[in-house]
């Protein structure tokens, strides 16, 4: 993040005047909550096999040393090479070494958030070497030169209206019309050409199993199989929370990812990817090289952000977010946006650069009850906040005012007294029932009338009430 | 619970019922009582804590809570007229003082009789108004933090059921958060703004003559936006309902007492 980059409540403030946004955020976080919810409702289990899946990834946490290295051994059995990156530009420097020793000059790419938030996009380029989207959103975004604003969908903020004119500019020759159907036709001839030519393919994880040292992928489109089969080298790139036990493990998980995600039952291509080609088989990768991602992780398993580790990236809390329905991923500025990217992007970025991201919530909930791994959302954004209420990076307007507000209210006499002289002082600056222009206040009054209060503070009327009932007594 | 007939109930009246609208403390009191209870208002109470605690002033807000806490202790059950401040002395209280080896087991304790007004009616009293009529056509919107922190949905409507004549239609996103979030209305005012207005919206379309919801907050957010809007939706608390002051002035009508 550079001092130069638009604050986040000019982003938000851009994206809530793009009207045409807003119609693509509507469309997909529309679709995925009816979807989430239709899967839900055939799916009794549901709350079991979250219980589980909270299990699972809490066992792995607590035993991540002993899952990662039994993963890095199996791993490395298989044929693999395992690579370990502390933090991201490590892990850009060892995927960049690897593609030049190979003399990569196109490499494939299977969508995958880890890519990006360790900046493999940007330093593949640097390196001179070519990238090719695959997941057909990311091609989407590719070709308009953006970053993904959705963990799942990472086009979602274009609409398939604006998606038609980049295919035009983008596709040579043009798709022949604009229905969904050609122009996914048209992506599938241009893409097509490249996974064959394709000197490495780079895929993230969806899953680490433990104990055979494979790893997953999940996609709708086959393109993970397409990026990672056919050239000479495959490299993974994934977080080291991404391990699971087992290929049971991940299985139970994927259930829960699927249905929070998509409101699929299943994605229709799950594939492990174990080890190189082996002696007699058809294809495969010859040189498969699997980089392990910490940047900031081992970090969190100290502190109070532990659970966030749970996180199994399915973007039900963004799909679900009042917030993020009204202003999208982009204007959260980091690699994750929503609900969890406002809990990750300062453990990535720093909290003085995201400040605004734990304090833009309005602690409804919703992110939390559809988690399917529980993660208490709100409680971690709070804890955010909190520090940075003990690190003094809240305002000072915000810290004076807090402050005035506590010295009164932790003084009960008092406070009722300034509870009186201010209700008097508030109707003054209204008529009738309503106050709609109120000093200091526009963050409300410019949005919406205040209700103006009566005379009387509730303290007062009950307190004459009950001197009343003394005298009659 | 205490399973008592008549406890001693403390009411929390919550700072924005006592500065903005102290008729639905009034209808609380009228309520508790109706169902048995003895209330008495302790004067120690001033605001909960919740802007504090979720600014992450957690001194400030570790303060309230000794300070409501002991305020209230005393009395047999505790009650608000607000899922939100409710939901902070249920769960705020506990967390904030976790690490505190005297206070610690008293905001349990505190927590445990703490309760949101209508779940307490229903769940604690098994009240039933009696008697109650109002011409009129209602929808009620779910209010977060007593809806997912609390489980305040289905006891509002079960009493509410209770009034003859009052028609509560459904309200398309009844569970998606209105945009007060507290001092998040005022920080992030565009974006709360552009959520409030999707909630009117949605609330002018039922068609309504009232609405009605559990948080004076989320209320104020609401009734605040529909007025703007020029929208004719009357807005009330839910108690409010209860206690037959739905022919009065609802929430920005001026008190002609």
């Amino acid at each position: 993040m550079t001092a130069a980059q638009p604050s986040f409540k000019a982003r938000a403030e851009a994206a809530l005047a793009d009207r045409t946004l807003k119609l693509a955020i509507d469309r997909t976080t529309g679709n995925a909550e009816r979807k989430r919810a239709a899967a839900l409702a055939a799916f009794p289990e549901f709350e079991a096999a979250r219980a589980r899946g909270k299990a699972i990834k809490d066992h792995v946490i607590a035993h991540l040393d002993h899952y990662l290295e039994m993963f890095a051994r199996n791993a490395t059995a298989s044929g693999a090479q395992v690579h370990w990156a502390a933090d991201d530009a490590e892990a850009r420097a060892i995927v960049t070494r690897i593609c030049l020793d190979a003399k990569a000059k196109i490499v494939t790419r299977a969508k995958s958030m880890l890519g990006e938030e360790i900046g493999l996009p940007h330093a593949l380029a640097d390196a001179g070497i070519e990238r090719v989207e695959t997941d057909l959103a990311e091609h989407i975004i590719q070709l308009a030169g953006e970053h993904p604003s959705h963990i799942i969908w990472p086009a979602m903020h274009r609409t398939r209206e604006q998606v038609a004119d980049l295919f035009r500019e983008g596709h040579n020759p043009p798709p022949e019309a604009e229905d969904p159907a050609t122009m996914v036709q048209s992506a599938r001839r241009v893409l097509r050409e490249k996974f064959l030519g394709a000197d490495i393919g780079i895929s993230g994880a969806n899953f680490l199993v433990a104990d055979t040292g494979a790893t997953c992928t999940v996609t709708n489109e086959g393109n993970a199989e397409l990026t990672t089969t056919p050239p000479r080298i495959h490299i993974v790139t994934a977080g080291i929370e991404k391990i699971v036990p087992s290929t049971a493990h991940a299985m139970a998980l994927l259930r829960l990812l699927v249905r929070s995600a998509t409101g699929g039952e299943l994605t229709q291509y799950t594939t492990f990817h174990c080890g190189p080609r082996r002696p007699g088989d058809a294809d495969g990768p010859e040189e498969m090289h699997i980089v392990l991602v910490d940047n900031g992780r081992t970090k969190m398993l100290a502190d109070e952000f532990r659970e966030m580790l749970r996180c199994i990236r399915c973007g039900a809390c963004m799909n679900h977010c009042v917030v993020y329905r009204q202003i999208g991923g982009h204007a959260y500025g980091g690699t994750y946006p929503g609900p969890m990217g406002s809990v990750l992007t300062p453990v990535l970025d720093g909290l003085a650069g995201s400040r605004d991201l734990p304090h833009a919530c309005t602690m409804n909930g919703r992110c939390q009850e559809v988690c399917p791994v529980g993660i208490p959302l709100p409680t971690l954004l709070r804890a955010w906040r909190s520090r940075g209420w003990r690190e003094g990076l809240e305002p000072g307007a915000v810290r004076a005012g807090l402050g005035l507000w506590a010295r009164l209210a932790r003084r009960p006499a008092l406070y009722r007294l300034a509870s009186r002289i201010g209700v008097r002082v508030l109707r003054l600056f209204g008529r009738g029932g309503w106050i709609g222009s109120l000093p200091l206040a526009g963050g409300w009054t410019g949005y919406r009338d205040l209700p103006r209060p009566p005379g009387r503070t509730f303290m007062e009327q009950y307190r004459a009430d009950q001197a009343r009932k003394e005298v009659r007594k | 619970m205490s399973g008592q007939p008549n406890p001693r109930v403390g009411l929390f009246v919550t700072c924005l019922v006592d500065a903005i609208r102290p008729q639905i403390g009034f209808a609380t009191i009228q309520l508790l009582e109706e169902a048995g209870c003895v209330v008495e208002v302790p004067q120690g109470q001033t605001c909960c804590g919740q802007p504090a605690f979720n600014s992450g002033d957690d001194a400030d807000a570790a303060h309230l809570a000794r300070q409501t806490i002991a305020a209230f202790e005393g009395y047999d059950q505790v009650v608000l007229p607000s899922g939100s401040c409710a939901a902070t002395m249920v769960h705020g209280y506990p967390e904030l003082l976790a690490g505190d080896p005297v206070w610690a087991a008293r905001a349990r304790a505190f927590a445990a009789k703490t309760h949101e007004i209508t779940s307490f009616l229903v769940d604690v009293m098994g009240f039933r108004p009696d008697g109650r009529r109002l011409s009129a056509s209602a929808t009620y919107h779910d209010s977060c933090s007593g809806l997912r922190d609390l489980g305040v949905a289905a006891q509002p409507r079960a009493l509410l059921a209770e009034i003859d004549g009052l028609e509560m239609r459904g309200l398309e996103g009844n569970d998606v958060c209105c945009g007060f979030g507290g001092t998040f209305c005022v920080k992030y005012s565009s974006i709360s703004n552009a959520i409030v207005t999707e909630k009117a919206e949605a609330i002018e379309k039922t068609g309504a003559d009232l609405l009605l919801a559990g948080d004076l907050g989320c209320l104020m957010n609401m009734s605040g936006k529909l007025h703007r809007r020029g929208a004719k939706t009357r807005c009330f608390h839910t108690v409010e309902v209860l206690a037959g002051l739905a022919d009065g002035p609802a929430i920005g009508e001026e008190d002609r007492g």
